[in-house]
């Protein structure tokens, strides 16, 4: 029976266990924060061009990403290892990666006047500037007059590129948009002399898109007129056109300031530009921009949705056992596949309410879709039946917690049913109703499956907000970060190329679903000072 | 001069009834009468044949022993018992001489001229001002000029607005339990009702703070008709002026509160209020 104090050492054991659970937990999120923050973070700096001296004399120019150990190799000695370069040029060899084994490397250096020129195609080219040429004339020869004549000369082609990006956007899409609403306007008119005069403004509208062409394609010719003439590691040249080339760089002779510099400018590229390459390179602002878009529709649908339903469940419903049932069901419809969802709002908002609604607002544009089509809007419906059950348990939970004297006291005040619930009752259950909202806004930040089949795409030609009227197009397709980990990881050409993207998109996923987050978790605690202090 | 004289009950009678008159004091004009009230919570029978008459602007005190049924019939006055499922109330109870179950009458209305404060103080999660404002908000006076002076008054009333006058706006959760007794007092009062109902007012409440909460009603008696029940009797003899000794839901003794006390007509009322039992 000398058992000692047998509880107060299960008692400590169990919050060594618990204490010991929660480390292992934060380690491993902590883990994954880190992992996603070296790698991601990595892909914006800018590594020291080597060349490398095989045995066979070949040489090779490029970043180092990584040394291993050969597979099934006796580790610890040179030959075990390899070394992956990022050699560019896939437009000269074929691949941008390779490996080269440690043992067949004879010299290494990092040569100051290598060059990197980032293209919008064919990605990196790694090599060593020859000559500029202005329409097969040389301008500039060797290193000192490249380098003197490149920047401004890249300055100025990026003004054109700016200027042909608003001619094709904003002047011919204008035109192109009259031309399809007259085609549009033809195709109901029956009278023949609206028809001719409808007729005689396409006509003008043809015209106005002929000049406009015309003006776009000698500004494109313009832009390519310049060359920078490139020799790679291995001997062989190229003619580089100077109006595709997004920054031209020689790594080696940079200093560190310069280095961050370049770092912030390629994360600024990341965040605010359109991806190139078909995703593999350039930015995701679209991606980013439909995320945060569509959260915050869904956001919009889901709260009167789910607040309603639990106001009645939990105020106006007579507690029995369908209630009990109806509770139950909301609750395990938090456990069905998204991707079942998705399949509901395929054929539920896209087909059915879509197509109907074409068939009767947009029935001109038939056979093209309008709402009948994946969409931002139809995504975000989606989701909301999707995290709609969360948002009703959390407001529950948050109804159930404010005290019957509370009520008790805005009824015997003279108050209605009604005025309790809106006036008093609601308000004390509002940080409640955040949490539901933070919780449904990060399922749905991270979700993909159902996205896939309602709207979400690889590419999207527009973002679904612009200055077009009516300024925000619902029914467009937009970009999603989660997808996009997905497609420049698993669908990419090039995957190497694209890995660190993977890591740098997934982080920056987190990054918004932090911030929303911390919105609304900033809203909350307002909401509590303000209704709730630490009196209760 | 009162307005109402409670004539004192003739010698006790021999036979011990509920609703006795022999123990029931001759109200004239009441405010509220009560007449033959009984209810059922589901199939318990919580208050028996219970007829009394309430006097206007006086402190009339609900005792007896917990489960007796006098905060059931506290709630039977501004009819918050309608809330609960499973109720049946028969008899009559008239507010200013009108029945208070009659169809035509509109309960909010009735709530709102029946203030009522609870045992456990219940101030909104609102600031301090909008407490005391809900009520005149809820009747449709919205503008600040108007509901100003309402709150000051109320405030003052409840002789609270010298400790709070510089956090109106701050919530009113982060009162003292007794400050927060006394707001839902200025909150019943704001909305100018003839009856407030206190159920328990002062159980959560340290002694300095019951002292405060009482002198208040004796102070409001000038304006309002106070019911209030405690199983507290040295509240009800302190404050009330009348006393009415409820026990397994039948009124034992109604009667004036020092005729009560010292001479108490039954023998159920002296074994309670010597403590012999409760």
């Amino acid at each position: 029976m000398n058992r000692g104090r047998p509880s107060d050492l299960a008692g400590r054991v169990l919050t060594w266990l618990c204490g010991g659970t929660l480390a292992l937990n934060l380690l491993l999120i902590l883990g994954l924060l880190a992992l996603l923050a070296a790698n991601g973070g990595s892909y914006f700096w800018q590594k020291p061009l080597t060349l490398l001296t095989l045995r066979d004399g070949s040489k090779v120019l490029g970043e180092v990403q990584r040394t291993e150990d050969i597979p099934g190799s006796k580790p610890g000695t040179v030959a075990a290892r390899r070394v992956q370069l990022k050699v560019g040029n896939r437009d000269l060899t074929g691949a941008d990666f390779l490996w080269e084994d440690a043992a067949s490397i004879t010299a290494r250096e990092i040569p100051p006047a290598a060059m990197l020129l980032e293209r919008l195609e064919w990605g990196n080219f790694y090599g060593f500037p020859v000559e500029l040429r202005k329409g097969g004339a040389i301008v500039a020869a060797g290193d000192a007059a490249i380098a003197a004549a490149l920047p401004d000369m890249l300055a100025e082609k990026h003004r054109e590129t700016a200027e042909i990006r608003h001619l094709e956007k904003d002047q011919i899409g204008e035109v192109n948009r009259r031309l399809e609403a007259l085609r549009l306007a033809r195709r109901g008119e029956t009278g023949a002399g609206r028809i001719a005069a409808i007729d005689r403004e396409a006509a003008s509208w043809q015209g106005r898109y002929d000049a406009l062409a015309a003006d776009l394609d000698s500004r494109r010719k313009t832009l390519l007129a310049e060359t920078l003439v490139m020799r790679s590691a291995s001997g062989q040249t190229k003619e580089v056109a100077v109006g595709a080339i997004v920054r031209a760089l020689r790594p080696n002779t940079l200093g560190g300031l310069d280095k961050v510099g370049l770092y912030g400018s390629r994360l600024a590229e990341f965040l605010w530009d359109d991806p190139r390459e078909s995703n593999t390179e350039g930015g995701i602002f679209p991606a980013i921009f439909g995320t945060v878009m569509m959260v915050f529709l869904m956001s919009i649908v889901v709260m009167p949705l789910g607040v309603l339903a639990a106001l009645y469940l939990r105020e106006y419903a007579r507690q029995g056992p369908l209630v009990r049932a109806v509770r139950i069901a909301v609750n395990n419809l938090a456990g069905v596949p998204s991707i079942v969802f998705g399949i509901f709002g395929l054929g539920f908002f896209v087909y059915l309410v879509g197509g109907t609604i074409d068939r009767l607002f947009f029935a001109d544009a038939l056979p093209t879709p309008t709402f009948g089509t994946g969409g931002i809007l139809w995504a975000s419906l989606t989701l909301a039946l999707l995290t709609v059950p969360v948002v009703i348990v959390a407001t529950e939970e948050g109804l159930a917690a404010v005290p019957r004297g509370v009520r008790e006291g805005s009824l015997a005040l003279g108050a209605t049913k009604l005025e309790t619930t809106w006036k008093v009752v609601l308000p004390a259950a509002a940080p409640g109703i955040l949490t539901g909202m933070i919780l449904a806004m990060a399922r749905a930040a991270g979700e993909v499956a159902p996205l896939m089949i309602v709207g979400m795409v690889k590419l999207a030609p527009a973002l679904p907000v612009d200055g077009v009227p009516p300024f925000i197009h619902v029914e467009r397709k937009f970009m999603h970060l989660g997808f996009h980990i997905y497609d420049v990881g698993f669908q990419s050409p090039n995957v190497e190329a694209t890995k660190p993207l993977v890591f740098a998109t997934a982080l920056l996923l987190i990054v918004v679903v932090t911030v929303v987050n911390l919105a609304a978790i900033t809203l909350r605690n307002h909401l509590r000072r303000k209704y709730v202090s630490s009196a209760m | 001069m009162e307005a109402v004289q409670p004539v004192s009950a003739p010698p006790p009678a021999r036979v011990e009834g509920p609703g006795d008159a022999a123990t029931t004091p001759q109200v004239e004009r009441p405010i509220l009468s009560v007449e033959d009230l009984s209810l059922w919570y589901g199939k318990s029978r919580a208050l028996k044949s219970i007829s009394m008459r309430i006097p206007e602007k006086k402190i009339t005190a609900f005792i007896g022993p917990s489960g007796c049924g006098k905060s059931t019939l506290l709630r039977c006055f501004n009819r918050m018992n309608d809330l609960v499922d499973d109720v049946r109330i028969e008899g009559t109870i008239r507010f200013d001489g009108e029945s208070i179950h009659d169809p035509k009458q509109d309960v909010n209305a009735l709530r709102s001229g029946i203030g009522m404060v609870f045992q456990k103080s219940n101030p909104f999660p609102k600031s301090i001002y909008d407490n005391v404002a809900f009520g005149c908000r809820i009747l449709g006076t919205t503008r600040k000029r108007d509901l100003d002076p309402v709150v000051e008054t109320s405030l003052r009333r409840a002789a609270l607005w010298d400790e709070v006058k510089d956090r109106l706006h701050e919530s009113a959760l982060g009162l003292s339990g007794g400050q927060q007794q006394r707001l839902c007092i200025a909150r019943a009062i704001a909305v100018e009702p003839e009856v407030v109902l206190l159920d328990e007012p002062c159980s959560a409440l340290d002694p300095i703070a019951t002292a405060k909460v009482e002198e208040l009603m004796l102070e409001l008696t000038d304006l309002y008709t106070l019911v209030v029940v405690t199983h507290n009797m040295q509240q009800a003899s302190r404050v009330s002026d009348l006393t009415a000794f409820l026990y397994l839901g039948e009124l034992v003794e109604y009667g004036e509160t020092q005729k009560l006390f010292l001479n108490p007509a039954k023998k159920q009322t002296e074994d309670y209020i010597t403590g012999r039992f409760g």
